[in-house]
């Protein structure tokens, strides 16, 4: 339909530039320049270094989304960019570069939130979201439970990491295990070759104890020590590491807590929609247990292809898209970038 | 030729719109704030301002002059970010000016460029900007043009440069901000890049119908990042 509403996004929240555009639930566009190899010796993203990329990358990124997506900027019906949480000054960049396309093209602009982005970018893969849905939201930079009854407006946070994000722990462990950086991708290879119960690490906050006051929260950096600890006493030992299976029994803890607080999230909410999004959605064995799990209670699990479960324009495209087709009022032109935007604000 | 004119490398976010024509360069509209920490939400709304001012829609802009610093990262980035977007969607040009040469124009300008060396060095001016951590980004100018190539120095290491080059005062807030180290007489004005300035600098290039510039940022830093040393052990 083309009197759907024709929507760009830009997302420079961390270390991807990102450009999207989408018609309603249609995906036209969705170009990225990441700088991930020049943080890559680092060890994790440096704040200054992708601000620099993002400077840089931006303007021939839009190009590039509007050229795949055939259109110009005077076509455009708004402008959705990415207003936090994020790299203060990586935000920075995206929000001004908005405003610039926004002033220049003479076009409303919405300041949104990057969390609500990852569950409105299912919409381009399964059509429009029945709410109430349960999301969780796992990547490098978050780890969130959440109750979304109106994505339009607000999402309820049910729970967070108390100390790690998912993402972070994958990358401390890959870098255990001399895997590169981001450590998501090779230790979900590595462990398909690995035991998932070769070794029992700790699922934290599963306790009864820590159920009580910590239900729907995570933590990871009691497992991230204990496969420090493991791993120290192989390598003390003389021992040869058994890599693939430290990585499968590893990314077994993190889904099993991960899928059975998301799922008794649903099941305490009386929910039949969960989906999933963020970089650590893009794991194989989280969709599998996630599926699998969901089954028994007969919960629909939804989870984007994988390019769209990482960072990108496209799912700032599609909150701008569902924001502008709810009538949302778009933001000020003194719109602030905000690196600790609260998940309850989803545009500002 | 009707030319926007943004530059955020200081605690001051400056846009203007000047009008360029063959022998001159005159301010149609001008908007100063100044804070540090907000040029991300000051700078958007003043082009639109001084815009709506001058009377004139975006597409009656000829081209964009942006300040390429040196100024402090997050700040600086705003000001070019901003150019570049706009001048990608109007299809103008983009020229960057270094944002120090606009100080050294405008407190330099006027002084007898052809004057006996005794006088040239007397009108010599250390230009000055806050680089945060105690540093200055500096240069010295004489007659509108650069003495020195822009740098970034604690201002003790200035003042002895600045005496070096035979500088007989300074401007800019960095200059205000160690007026005591540097030992020179600090001049009130101008204390920012001032937009006629970065306009003028520009000027040929807008009437010669130049090609568009790439904004990159006069860094003068390298970003803080260190890469990892060797894990500490979690066993004992
Ligand atoms: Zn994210």
């Amino acid at each position: 339909m083309t009197d759907e509403p024709l929507v760009l996004g830009i997302e420079t929240s961390c270390d991807e530039t990102g450009i999207g555009i989408v018609r309603g639930h249609t995906l036209l566009a969705d170009a990225i320049a990441s700088s991930v190899d020049e943080h890559a010796r680092f060890g994790g993203v440096v704040p200054e270094v992708a601000s620099r990329a993002h400077l840089e990358a931006i303007v021939p990124t839009m190009q590039r989304a509007l050229d795949d997506a055939g259109v110009s900027l005077a076509d455009i019906d708004a402008i959705a960019v990415t207003a936090g949480p994020g790299l203060a000054g990586a935000l920075l960049v995206g929000v001004a570069a908005a405003k610039g396309y926004a002033l220049a093209a003479e076009k409303p602009i919405y300041g949104v939130n990057h969390l609500a982005a990852h569950v409105a970018v299912d919409t381009l893969e399964h059509g429009a979201l029945p709410e109430p849905a349960i999301a969780l939201l796992v990547s490098g930079g978050h780890s969130s439970l959440l109750l979304v009854d109106d994505l339009a407006h607000g999402v309820t946070p049910l729970g967070a990491t108390i100390d790690d994000a998912a993402g972070e722990a994958f990358d401390k462990v890959a870098r255990l295990l001399g895997l590169p950086f981001p450590g998501g991708p090779p230790i979900d290879r590595a462990a398909r070759e690995g035991d998932p119960e070769a070794i029992a690490f700790p699922r934290g906050l599963t306790a009864p104890k820590d159920l009580a006051a910590h239900r729907f929260d995570f933590s990871f950096s009691g497992l991230k020590t204990a496969v420090a600890r493991w791993v120290e006493a192989r390598q003390r030992a003389g021992e040869a590491l058994p890599v693939a299976d430290v990585a499968a029994s590893f990314q077994e803890a993190v889904c099993d807590v991960l899928t059975a607080k998301a799922i008794d999230a649903c099941r305490a909410q009386g929910i039949g929609t969960l989906v999933i999004g963020g970089g650590v959605a893009a794991n194989s064995r989280l969709r599998a247990l996630a599926e699998q799990r969901a089954e028994k209670y007969g919960i629909q699990v939804r989870v984007p292809r994988p390019k769209l479960c990482t960072d990108n324009g496209a799912m700032v495209a599609a909150l701008g898209s569902h924001l502008v087709a709810a009538g949302v009022a778009p933001s000020r032109l003194d719109l602030p970038a905000d690196s600790a935007m609260p998940l309850t604000i989803v545009s500002v | 030729m009707l030319v926007l004119v943004v530059d955020s490398s200081t605690p001051a976010v400056t846009a203007a719109v000047a009008e360029v024509t063959a022998d001159a360069v005159a301010l149609r509209a001008e908007r100063r704030s100044v804070d540090a920490r907000a040029h991300g939400e000051l700078l958007a709304p003043a082009v639109r301002e001084v815009l709506a001012e001058a009377g004139a829609g975006p597409g009656e802009l000829t081209a964009i002059v942006a300040g390429l610093g040196p100024g402090p990262f997050t700040g600086l980035r705003v000001g070019l970010v901003t150019a570049a977007s706009m001048g990608q969607v109007l299809g103008v040009p983009t020229y960057g000016v270094c944002s120090l040469d606009a100080l050294g124009l405008a407190a330099t300008r006027g002084l007898d460029a052809s004057a006996a060396p005794d006088g040239e060095a007397a009108g010599r001016v250390l230009v000055a900007t806050d680089a945060r951590r105690r540093e200055i980004y500096w240069g010295v100018y004489a007659a509108g043009r650069r003495v020195t190539e822009p740098a970034v120095d604690a201002p003790a290491a200035v003042a002895a440069r600045a005496a070096e080059f035979a500088a007989g005062a300074a401007v800019g807030e960095g200059a205000q901000r160690y007026a005591d180290v540097l030992a020179l007489p600090v001049r009130p004005e101008p204390c920012f890049p001032p937009a006629d300035a970065l306009a003028a600098l520009a000027a040929d290039r807008v009437r010669a119908g130049a090609p568009s510039e790439p904004l990159t940022p006069l860094y003068l830093r390298r970003p803080d990042a260190v890469a990892p040393t060797a894990r500490k052990p979690v066993l004992p």
